[in-house]
């Protein structure tokens, strides 16, 4: 079996983030990092590949990003993966979820992948939907949200909480698997793997090199545009009562609480 | 309740669990070539100095194997924990890069114009003639945080390997040979105990090691206590916390100001002063700085600072603005006296702050820590060409001494010493120093360890300003600004005596920018004299205080802390 | 034929999920003013009556497709996509959920649209929808539109409330082929209550504990109170360090997010490492004995006073008024 694990650079979360005014598009200047969620679905593929129930022959950390998201996939190699493929090109930049999903879905049909696993959400997009979009142009079965995978007679039997409680889903190969991060703890590098990363394989792809109608990516290949940014509403000042008398102070509360249908 | 030394209450550290020997088998051990330990100016100048002199060298290159520099950043990144003012001399870049043109330079700009002023409570008073020390035309303004980034760049595309969220936990010694470092464990819980993702350290072995660790240097001062390398003076240190700030008007000049909100009376033995850079069109950095033997259990550097910002002079220049980053850091003041009597030992050698190469009285160790890093390079490769299994850098001391590193701090050697007379007496015998060239009053003025100053609870507290959250913070909010992202369940890296009296207790949590200790709510209104200390590990920004005055600041995980940007 | 579609989302029992209910009600308001109707799908073996009676909430017509399994977004996938195609919706609409996004995003697949998501209000602009959506932690909202048609609107948990209009609603079967994928996963357990690990991020009404507590049996407060409102317990990064309440309960920057309908804040300061786990409550109110505690400047009530005096009054009162 073969893994592709898509991973994402986003700003580090202790970087203060900000849109620039003048592209309406999150400023990438500061620090990077790998998705923490990604570290989680990396941390997945390994668990899968070590835990023997099916054999895996690699796990191929995959990602689409300008020239700096080449860090991350040191990052995801150091913790394990086999190889990674970097689809770089300008022609991708301002892409919005849509136009994303295409571009990932067409790299990752580049590789075949039998299962594909990603962190449901990033930093920086707040979307939680790459895998859906992915994998419905792949034509795999997916799910998201997913804090449980057990392999068992080659199917994958997953646990993920959706609106009325826990989900138990039964899914085929191939899937494509968004993954939450209560799943797993994921490992730390050693540092071997940490300097032998730069070393492993790393491919670097453009948009023709995997049939990607540039039409249908970029800003002009999207199909939202951001119009305009605000501030958020402004919270009303709340109200402040000092407490004298409890037995009042308390009856307040209560008045209070029963207004908004809180009780 | 009488004054007590926080010294009384040794903290739980012996520098010996952190030297020993190799312990991974041979062949899991990495070898590098050159060691560096420590992301900062002295270690990155010293990476690429040494890749720069290899470029002729292809046979020691060889023989240097696959990794010939490794630097070993605890840090998210080369930057994330450092911080200082700075005003940069200019000639270390120069030497290290001398085809790099200045507008390229990690710079915010040259210095034009500096200023001094003398604050009292309502008014700022311009001191002229400008007391020499503070003269910084010709040196650029600089963060140091952007400064390492920019290093860091240029060293890895000269082949080194930074290993940054990496710390060096223990010193590698046998037969009193320093083999390399060996890096720390990630994913223990509370306890100590092994988590389920628990990753061990690996040792590294290295041909020559460098500790270039900063102002608290772990290994380096185990390493003093080891070796015997300990100066003539204890280590000393000031506490300096610093904030970046958008502003509306571009600030033209240097500034320093001494005197208020810092008390003149030797009394309270409060020495330092504050510091305002320009940082380009639409930022300016203030920060406050104070050395870390005052009196007054009660006296926090961060508050003096929200303090100062409600000077009518300064509010004006943060006016309308507003604030984007938080920071603090220690900085060595033990000068001249306080540096090793050795910088170098078999197999090692050591360079910048941690060394204490900064001289105080003119706010530099910049420049300093990158030429010590240079020399450092130089001696590693002479030697090395030699005989790649030579352990010999004594070179490397006789550079250091022969340099204007040594000269320049030397002159300076007593001038720190003086205030604990008070400012106005101090500041006159060191007008006296400067002039002189530190001749005189010559001598050596004897210092002592920052913690063996007897602490009294006094009422600096009461001065302090609530936050507002436009001009004055509180310590949380600024901990938050600084990006600090410390795993809730690591284990505590801070070695304190939990139980002590009131007023050791009350020293800590005062002093500590970034809220680590409390006394317990029940206890402080009772009045005990004696009080627990909780620790609150995964707020410390690693400033280094504690080691100061009384305690031991030992590294966390690799990655944790800070992660400045632009301190 | 323009419009809106919005997704019925429903239990096994054949309850609707009350974002849905919301989702339709914003469908019904602005459906006319970008040229077409707002519309239902329901999946699944739906009484007429039920689907009908969607119409109350705003649907002018209800498509049900009976053969399609409830439970997973790619047969919904299949569903939504043919009828979008087929009657020429302008717009998809879902409200909060899980599978509102699963599915939505298999339709941005499906139809090469544009989506957008944690939607938080949705207003028009010259015939056309036009989203509006926080972005960077709820910093800033984005007003977002679409290039193209049809765009898909994907609500945040919460952000619509459903709205009761009188009316019935026509109900449409249509018979929907599933793609060869949509049958690859199949639910083999839907909704299990998962008992004793309490989780915060669901519960309605939550009472922080914090600091203020004193000690760990400070919380014996905090559950009896949380007990008398039906809701969960939730604790600050210092208390759950101090190991007076699990880390499965921790709220803030490192820890869970929660916004439940009430925060109820004892002795919590409300520094901002348990603010942003917890600031976008619908309402928060605070009992701290320190009038300076930053809570006290996001709280929408906020009450001075020593919590372990008016915590347990406060318990007695709230049970009495329920029961009585």
């Amino acid at each position: 079996m073969k893994i592709c694990v898509l991973v994402k650079e986003v700003p580090d979360a202790a970087v203060q983030k900000r849109i620039d005014p003048n592209t309406m598009r999150l400023d990438r200047g500061g620090e990077k990092n790998l998705n923490p969620f990604d570290t989680h679905a990396l941390e997945a593929a390994m668990q899968i590949k070590e835990g023997g129930a099916i054999p895996v022959e690699e796990v191929v950390a995959v990602t689409m990003g300008p020239s700096s998201a080449v860090r991350a996939l040191h990052k995801a190699v150091a913790l394990g993966a086999d190889r990674s493929v970097h689809l770089a090109d300008d022609a991708l930049a301002g892409s919005d979820v849509c136009a994303t999903g295409y571009a990932l879905a067409k790299v990752l049909e580049s590789e075949s992948p039998d299962l594909v696993l990603l962190g449901q959400q990033s930093d920086d997009g707040e979307c939680y939907t790459i895998g859906a979009v992915v994998a419905d142009h792949l034509k795999m079965p997916s799910l998201t949200q997913v804090i449980q995978i057990d392999v068992t007679d080659g199917k994958l039997r997953c646990e993920r909480q959706a609106e009325y409680g826990y989900d138990t889903v039964e899914v085929e190969l191939p899937a494509v698997i968004s993954v939450g991060d209560a799943i797993n703890e994921p490992r730390y590098p050693s540092l071997k793997a940490i300097m032998g990363a730069k070393k492993k394989p790393l491919d670097s792809k453009a948009t023709g090199d995997v049939g990607i109608d540039a039409g249908q990516v970029g800003e002009g290949g999207s199909k939202t545009k951001v119009l305009a940014l605000n501030p958020p509403p402004a919270k009303e000042a709340g109200e402040i009562i000092e407490d004298e008398d409890t037995n009042e102070t308390v009856e307040k509360i209560v008045t209070w609480l029963d207004e908004r249908k809180l009780i | 309740m009488p004054a007590v030394a926080p010294s009384e209450f040794p903290p739980p550290f012996d520098s010996n669990d952190v030297i020993g020997p190799p312990t991974d088998a041979p062949e899991d051990r990495i070898e590098v070539g050159v060691a560096i330990v420590g992301g900062g100016p002295a270690g990155l100048a010293c990476a690429n100095k040494v890749l720069q002199l290899l470029e002729d060298e292809p046979e020691l290159t060889e023989k240097l194997g696959e990794v010939p520099v490794a630097v070993i950043e605890k840090g998210k990144v080369a930057g994330a924990h450092l911080l200082s003012g700075a005003n940069m001399k200019p000639s270390a870049m120069e030497e290290l890069f001398p085809d790099l043109p200045k507008e390229e330079w990690p710079v915010y700009q040259e210095v034009t114009k500096d200023a001094v002023y003398l604050l009292t409570s309502k008014a700022a008073l311009p001191l002229k003639p400008m007391p020499p020390n503070f003269k910084n035309h010709g040196n650029y303004v600089t963060s140091v945080s952007k400064l390492a980034r920019f290093l860091a760049e240029k060293a890895e595309e000269a082949g080194a390997y930074i290993l940054s969220e990496t710390a060096a936990t223990k010193l590698l010694v046998e037969d009193r040979i320093v083999k390399g470092v060996r890096s720390g464990d990630r994913g223990r819980g509370r306890e100590g105990q092994e988590l389920a993702n628990f990753e061990p350290g690996s040792d590294v072995v290295a041909k020559a090691t460098v500790l270039a660790e900063g102002t608290v240097g772990h290994l380096t001062y185990a390493a003093y206590d080891y070796f015997d390398m300990h100066g003539a003076d204890p280590m000393r240190w000031e506490l300096g916390v610093k904030e970046v700030w958008e502003v509306k008007e571009p600030l033209d000049r240097v500034i320093h100001t001494m005197g208020w909100p810092l008390r003149k009376s030797p009394r309270f033995n409060e020495f330092g002063g504050s510091f305002i850079y320009p940082m380009g069109e639409d930022k300016i950095c203030i920060g406050l700085v104070a050395g870390l033997d005052y009196t007054d259990a009660t006296f926090s550097v961060h508050d003096a600072l929200q303090l100062l910002k409600t000077h009518p002079f300064i509010k004006k220049l943060i006016d309308g603005g507003k604030r984007v980053a938080w920071g603090a850091k220690t900085i060595p003041s033990g000068g001249y006296f306080a540096m090793p009597k050795r910088l170098a030992v078999p197999g090692m050698m050591i360079a910048g702050d941690a060394a204490s190469m900064v001289n105080v009285p003119t706010l530099k160790g910049v420049h300093y820590a990158m030429h010590a890093g240079m020399y450092a390079a130089e001696a590693i490769v002479e030697s090395l060409k030699q005989d790649v299994d030579s352990v010999n850098f004594e070179a490397y001391d006789d550079k250091v001494r022969n340099s204007l590193i040594e000269k320049e701090i030397k002159q300076s050697r007593n001038m720190r010493q003086p205030f604990s007379k008070g400012f106005f007496v101090g500041g006159a015998i060191v007008s006296a120093m400067t002039v002189t060239k530190g001749a005189f009053p010559g001598g050596h003025w004897k210092q002592e360890h920052d913690s063996e100053v007897e602490m009294d609870i006094g009422r600096a507290g009461d001065t302090y300003p609530k936050a507002d959250n436009e001009l004055t913070f509180n310590k949380l909010d600024s901990v938050f600004l600084s990006g600090n992202a410390t795993r809730d369940d690591a284990p505590n890296h801070v070695r304190v005596q939990t139980h002590v009296p009131r007023e050791i207790a009350q020293t800590w949590v005062s002093m500590c920018p970034a809220q680590v200790y409390e006394i317990p709510e029940d206890q402080l209104e009772s009045g005990a004299a004696e009080v627990d200390v909780h620790v609150t590990a995964s707020n410390c920004v690693q400033c280094g205080a504690i080691t100061a005055k009384g305690g031991r600041l030992t590294l966390p995980e690799g990655g944790d802390g800070p992660l400045y940007q632009e301190t | 034929m323009a419009g809106i579609l919005v997704y019925a989302l429903h239990d096994d029992e054949g309850n609707f999920n009350k974002n849905s209910l919301g989702a339709i009600a914003v469908a019904a308001k602005l459906a006319g003013e970008v040229g077409g109707e707002a519309a239902a799908l329901v999946v699944g073996e739906v009484a007429d009556d039920a689907c009908a009676s969607l119409g109350n909430y705003g649907a002018a017509k209800v498509y049900r497709a009976k053969s399609v399994p409830e439970g997973l977004a790619q047969p919904i996938v299949d569903a939504m996509a043919k009828v979008i195609s087929d009657e020429g919706f302008s717009y998809a609409l879902f409200g909060g959920g899980l599978l509102g996004f699963e599915i939505g995003a298999g339709l941005t697949a499906r139809l090469g649209a544009g989506v957008t998501m944690e939607v938080t209000a949705v207003k028009v602009d010259g015939g056309k929808l036009v989203v509006e959506r926080p972005i960077l932690q709820d910093s800033e909202v984005a007003d977002v539109g679409y290039v193209s048609e049809p765009g898909i609107i994907i609500g945040r948990l919460n952000a619509f409330d459903l709205e009761e209009s009188g009316g019935t609603a026509e109900v449409v079967d249509v018979d929907v082929e599933l793609s060869e994928w949509s049958s690859k996963a199949k639910l083999v357990q839907r909704g299990e209550q998962r008992g004793a690990d309490v989780n915060i991020e669901d519960a309605d009404i939550l009472v922080g504990g914090g600091r203020g507590l004193g000690a760990k049996e400070g919380f014996e407060l905090c559950e009896q109170l949380a007990d008398s409102m039906g809701g969960a317990v939730a604790a600050t990064r210092a208390v759950v360090d101090a190991g007076w309440y699990p880390y499965a309960a921790q709220i803030g920057q490192t820890g869970k997010t929660v916004a439940p309908k009430l925060y109820l804040a004892a002795g919590v300061s409300g520094a901002i490492q348990h603010k942003v786990g917890m600031q976008n409550s619908e309402n928060i109110l605070a009992i701290n004995k320190d009038p300076n505690a930053p809570i006290f400047e996001f709280s929408d009530l906020g009450v001075v006073g020593d919590l372990h005096k008016i915590v347990p009054k406060l318990t007695e009162a709230i049970k009495a008024k329920k029961g009585g």
